[in-house]
C-alpha cells in the first residue's frame, strides 16, 4: 500500500463565508470537507442527504446561487462567498411550504423520504433553468435524482402541477 | 360508524409524515446528534476466502483524532455465544459475526473499525490500515455448483418448502402434445435503499445505550444487541422512526450495528457507524436464481403438466431460503405438478429477503413459459391464463379467502386496450421502434402477524397511537392514523402515531406486506376497546343523554358520542374525560391471526400486469412506455399511498427486467459494480406512466380489516410482463434478466 501520510495541510483550517438559507455564516473548514459533510456534520443541517457520496444519486442536491448542485462533489472552501439553499430553506420563515413541497405531499411524491430533499432542491433548480415543461422533459431533467421507492410518476406530476401555475 | 359520511379509511389522504419529510425535519439513524459523538469508519476486506495474517494499524493510529482501531485481534470480548447472533429472521446456520476471528468468509467483509473524533479523520485513517490476507480457493459461480445444490435440510421459519408433487408431471409432460421447456435466469441484485445503513449509539452512562438503527423492526436489533453483548433488556432502547428505504435489507441487524455498539460499550462514548454506498454491496442481496421450467398442454390450451425446479445461491455459513417455485403450483389449475427448490453454498455473504423475496424470480420463469406456450398454441396469452384459472389453492388443497384475479385480468386488459393487440410478434410498430404488448400475473401471500398497539386519549381530546413497527415509506403512519380517526370520530390532525421504538408496544419486523393487516388490526382493536371504555364513562355522566343507550346505538363522530338516531343527543369526548376526572384513557390490545381461518383458507394477493415496450431495432434500446397493473388486495385503506406502493413495486420490477445486475467476478469472488453508476436502478426517465387499478375485493377472512397488503405485489408479475412484451415486439425470447442491449442485438 502506498504511503498515505497525512499532508501538512491537516492544520490549515480555512475561513469561508457562506450564506446558508439566507443566514450569513463565517465558517472555519478543512480544505477537504465537502459542502455535504459541512452541512450535515458541522451545521446539523441533516435535511441534505448522503446517498452515495459520489455524485451518482442526487440525494445531496442543494442550490448554490440558485443552481442545483450535488453537494458531495463540492469542496466547501471552493464556495467562499456563495449562497446555499438546502431543503430546510425552501419553506417560508413562517412555515408556509414552498409550492413544490406542498405538491410533493399532495401527489404523494415521496415514500421513505430520503431522496426527497434532493428531489425538491433539484426541482426548484429545474424550474429556474426553464427548459423543462412537458412530462418527458421533466423526467429527463430529473434523472439525476434517484428514488429507490419509485415515486417518479408522482414526482413528475407534482412538478408539472407547480410548473403549470 | 355511519355510512353516510365519508370515512378516512378508503379515502385518499395525504401522508401524515409528509411535512417532516419535505422540510428535511425527519431524522434518520445516521443523523442523530450526541455530545462528543465519535465516528466509526469500516475497513473492508477484498478477498473472498482466506485468513487474515496481519493488520498493520500503526499509521492509522498515528493520525491525530483517532481514538481506537478495532480488529479481530483486539476487539472486546463479546459474551454472546454462537446462537446469540441469531436474529428474528435469520435462516438456519451461523450468522456472520463481525471481527470474530481471522477467517475471511466473503469479499467485502469488515476487517477493522476505525473510531475517531470526527468523520473525516476516521475515513482518512481507515485508508491507512493495511490488511494482509492469505487467500484460499473460493467459489462464487452458481453454474459450477449447480449439480451439487441440495434441498435445505433445515427449513427456514416462515418459508414454505415446495409442496408434494401432484399426479405425475414427468409422464404427463412427455405425453403432452404441446411442450415448452426452458431455463430462466435472474441476476443477483442489491437492495440499494437510498439511505446507506447506519447506527448511532448514544452512551447514556451506566452501561445503558440508546440505539438509532436503520432497521425494519426495532425489536430485532434490540434482542440481537442484548443477546450478543449480554446486556439487560432494559438497558437498551432501539429507535427507528424513519427508515430511508429498506426493501428487506433492513430486516436483519447488519454489521454496522454490531460495530457501533461494540465501540460504544468499549469506549463508553456515543458512536456512529455509517456505511458507504460501496459497503452497501458487502452484505445481503437477492440471490441469482436459475429456474428450469417445463410446461405441457393439450392443443386446446389445457395445462397437463408443470415442472419447476430452481437453484439459488446461499453463503457458506447460512442456508438462506425463499419461496421461488411454489407459485407455479398456485397460479393455474393443473393435475400434474412437480416443484423443486435447491440451494448451493457460495463464498459470498448470505442473501437477504428483497421485495417479494423469491416471488418475482419464480413468477418470471412460469409466466415466461406460459407466454411461450401461448405463442406455440396460437392462443392469446390472457385467454390461455383464464382458461387454466385455479379456483382453489391446489398446493394446499384449500379455498382462497378471496381471489379476484379474474377481475384483475379483465379490468387490466380493458384499461390497457389489450383487445387491440396484434397477436404476431414484430407486428406492431411506431416509427423506427418495434412495439410490444405483454402481460403476466402476480401473486403474493396475504399475511398477518401477532401485533400490539396502544391508543391513548388525553383530556384535550387528542389521541396518540403507539406501536413498535416501522414505516419504511410504506405509509403505515398514515393508515394507522386513518383507522383510529374513523374509529373514534376524530379528525386525522387530532391523532398522532408513534412508531419505531422499543419502548412502544411490541411488533414483529415490518415486511412481507403484513404490516397493514397486523398493525392495522391491533390499532383497530385498541381503539375499539377505547370506544367501549369511553362509552361506559359517558353513560355514567350526570344526566347523560346516553344513560339508556346501548353501545350499538351510538356513533363516534366529530369528537362526540351521539345517538345514531338523534345525532345531536350525546356528549363530547372531552366532557366525558372531564366528568370522569381522567386526564387520559389508555388501552392496549394485541391482534393475532385467526388460526381456524388460517387453517381453512389460503390467503393471497393477486395482480395482472400489462406492459407496453418500444424497442429500437438497430440499437436494441428498450423503453417501457406504459404499464397497467390491476391489483386484487382486499380493502384499500388509503388509495393515495396504496397507489404509491404499487408504483414503487412496478418500478422495482422494471429494474429487475431491464437494469439491475450485481456482477460477480468469479476469479476475484467479488461483486464488481459496487456503485450507483454501474449498478443502475431505474431513474426518472426510465419510468413511464403507471396506471394502477384496485379491483374490488371483499375479504372477510384475512383479518378484521379485510386488508391484504401491498408492499410486494407490485413487483411480482412486472418483470415477466415486460419480458413478454419484449418478445412480442422483437420476436426474440430473452430468458435471462436483466434484458440488456447485448442480449437483444447478439
Amino acid at each position: 500500500m502506498p504511503d498515505h501520510a497525512l499532508p501538512e495541510a491537516r492544520s490549515e483550517i480555512l475561513p469561508i463565508d457562506l450564506t446558508i438559507n439566507g443566514k450569513q455564516t463565517r465558517l472555519n473548514v478543512a480544505p477537504w470537507t465537502t459542502l455535504l459533510d459541512l452541512l450535515r456534520l458541522d451545521l446539523g443541517l441533516t435535511g441534505t442527504k448522503k446517498g452515495c457520496d459520489h455524485g451518482q444519486c442526487g440525494a445531496c442536491t442543494v442550490l448554490i446561487d440558485g443552481v442545483r448542485v450535488n453537494s458531495c462533489l463540492v469542496l466547501a472552501v471552493m464556495k467562499d462567498g456563495a449562497s446555499v439553499t438546502t431543503v430546510e430553506g425552501l419553506a417560508k420563515p413562517d412555515g408556509t411550504l414552498h409550492p413544490l413541497q406542498d405538491a410533493f405531499i399532495e401527489h404523494d411524491a415521496l415514500q421513505c423520504g430520503y431522496c426527497t430533499p434532493g428531489q425538491l432542491c433539484s426541482a426548484v433548480g429545474l424550474m429556474r433553468e426553464g427548459h423543462a415543461y412537458t412530462a418527458p422533459e421533466i423526467r429527463e431533467h430529473m434523472s439525476g435524482n434517484i428514488c429507490r421507492c419509485g415515486a417518479y410518476p408522482n414526482i413528475v406530476a407534482a412538478i408539472e402541477q407547480v410548473l403549470a401555475r | 360508524m355511519s355510512t353516510t359520511i365519508e370515512t378516512h379509511v378508503g379515502s385518499p389522504r395525504r401522508r401524515v409524515d409528509g411535512r417532516l419529510k419535505v422540510t428535511g425535519a425527519a431524522r434518520y439513524a445516521g443523523e442523530v446528534a450526541a455530545p462528543g459523538l465519535l465516528h466509526g469508519y469500516v475497513v473492508s476486506g477484498m478477498i473472498a476466502k482466506g485468513r487474515i495474517t496481519a493488520i498493520d494499524t500503526a499509521a492509522a493510529e498515528a493520525v491525530p483524532g483517532v481514538v481506537k482501531i478495532f480488529t479481530h485481534a483486539n476487539r472486546p470480548n463479546v459474551p454472546g455465544g454462537d446462537a446469540d447472533y441469531q436474529d428474528m429472521v435469520a435462516p438456519p446456520g451461523q450468522p456472520f459475526r463481525p471481527l470474530f476471528n481471522d477467517r475471511i468468509l466473503y469479499s467485502g467483509q469488515p476487517v477493522a473499525l476505525v473510531v475517531a473524533e470526527d468523520f473525516g479523520t476516521a475515513r482518512h485513517a481507515a485508508s491507512l490500515v493495511n490488511v494482509r490476507i492469505e487467500a484460499e480457493p473460493h467459489e462464487t459461480d452458481l453454474d459450477r455448483l449447480r449439480e451439487s445444490a441440495y434441498v435445505p435440510p433445515e427449513k427456514r421459519e416462515g418459508i414454505a418448502p415446495p409442496p408434494e408433487p401432484r399426479g405425475n408431471a414427468d409422464a404427463a409432460f412427455a405425453a403432452s402434445p404441446m411442450r415448452v421447456q426452458n431455463e430462466y435466469r435472474i441476476a443477483s441484485e442489491h437492495h440499494n435503499p437510498m439511505e446507506p445503513h447506519a447506527s448511532t449509539v448514544i452512551w447514556e452512562g451506566g452501561g445503558r445505550i440508546t440505539v438509532h438503527d436503520k432497521i425494519q423492526g426495532v425489536k430485532n436489533s434490540h434482542d440481537y444487541i442484548t443477546a450478543v453483548f449480554g446486556l439487560p433488556p432494559d438497558d437498551v432502547r432501539v429507535i427507528s422512526p424513519f427508515v430511508g428505504g429498506a426493501f428487506g435489507i433492513g430486516l436483519r441487524p447488519q454489521y454496522q450495528l454490531f460495530l457501533a455498539v461494540m465501540a460504544a460499550l468499549d469506549l463508553e462514548r456515543s458512536v456512529r457507524v455509517e456505511l458507504t454506498r460501496e459497503q452497501m454491496f458487502t452484505f445481503g442481496y437477492r440471490p441469482g436464481t436459475i429456474n428450469a421450467v417445463a410446461v405441457g398442454a393439450n392443443p386446446d390450451g389445457k395445462l397437463q403438466a408443470i415442472r419447476h425446479a430452481a437453484v439459488a445461491g446461499t453463503s457458506s455459513f447460512e442456508e438462506y431460503q425463499e419461496v421461488v417455485v411454489n407459485w407455479s403450483g398456485l397460479l393455474y389449475h393443473c393435475d400434474n405438478i412437480a416443484l423443486n427448490y435447491r440451494i448451493a453454498r457460495l463464498d459470498t455473504y448470505t442473501p437477504a429477503d428483497m421485495r417479494a423475496p423469491g416471488a418475482p424470480l419464480g413468477v418470471f420463469a412460469i409466466e415466461s413459459a406460459i407466454d411461450e406456450l401461448s405463442y406455440a398454441l396460437k392462443i392469446d396469452p390472457l385467454e390461455l391464463r383464464l382458461n387454466n384459472y385455479a379456483d382453489t389453492d391446489e398446493n394446499a388443497g384449500k379455498p382462497f379467502s378471496s381471489r379476484e384475479l379474474r377481475a384483475a385480468c379483465r379490468q387490466g386488459a380493458e384499461r390497457f386496450g389489450w383487445s387491440k393487440r396484434q397477436p404476431e410478434p414484430r407486428s406492431m410498430r411506431a416509427g423506427r421502434e418495434l412495439v410490444g404488448w405483454g402481460m403476466a400475473t402476480g401473486i403474493w401471500e396475504a399475511m398477518m402477524m401477532p401485533h400490539s398497539a396502544r391508543a391513548t386519549l388525553t383530556a384535550d381530546g387528542k389521541l396518540e397511537l403507539a406501536c413498535a413497527t416501522a414505516d419504511i415509506g410504506t405509509g403505515t403512519y398514515t393508515i394507522l392514523t386513518q383507522i383510529a380517526a374513523d374509529s373514534l370520530g376524530l379528525r386525522m390532525e387530532d391523532v398522532t402515531t408513534r412508531l419505531g421504538d422499543t419502548s412502544l408496544p411490541e411488533a414483529p419486523v415490518e415486511g412481507g406486506s403484513w404490516t397493514a393487516a397486523s398493525a392495522g388490526s391491533a390499532v383497530h382493536l385498541a381503539c375499539e376497546k377505547l370506544r367501549q371504555t369511553l362509552f361506559q364513562h359517558a353513560r355514567g355522566m350526570n344526566a347523560s343523554p346516553l344513560a339508556n343507550a346501548s353501545f350499538e346505538h351510538v356513533q363516534f363522530r366529530d369528537g362526540r358520542i351521539d345517538l345514531r338516531t338523534a345525532p345531536s343527543e350525546g356528549v363530547s369526548i372531552v366532557d366525558v374525560l372531564r366528568a370522569a376526572g381522567l386526564d387520559r384513557i389508555e388501552e392496549q390490545e394485541t391482534a393475532a391471526p385467526n388460526a381456524e381461518t388460517k387453517a381453512k383458507f389460503s390467503q393471497y394477493t393477486h395482480s395482472a400486469v400489462f406492459a407496453e415496450v418500444r424497442v429500437d431495432e438497430q440499437l436494441g434500446v428498450v423503453r417501457v412506455t406504459r404499464i397497467v397493473d390491476a391489483v386484487a388486495a382486499g380493502k384499500i385503506i388509503n388509495p393515495k399511498t396504496a397507489r404509491s406502493q404499487i408504483i414503487g413495486g412496478v418500478v422495482f420490477g422494471l429494474g429487475m427486467a431491464l437494469h439491475e445486475e450485481s456482477m460477480l467476478d468469479h476469479k476475484l469472488g467479488r461483486f464488481m459494480n459496487r456503485n450507483l453508476a454501474e449498478y443502475h436502478v431505474p431513474a426518472n426517465a426510465d419510468v413511464p406512466e403507471i396506471d394502477v387499478i384496485f379491483v374490488d375485493e371483499h375479504d372477510d377472512k384475512a383479518n378484521p380489516l379485510g386488508v391484504k397488503g401491498l408492499g410486494e405485489i407490485g413487483i411480482v408479475g412486472t418483470a415477466a410482463a415486460i419480458a413478454n412484451a419484449i418478445f412480442h415486439a422483437t420476436g426474440k425470447r430473452v430468458r435471462s434478466l436483466p434484458i440488456t442491449i447485448d442480449k437483444l442485438i447478439e
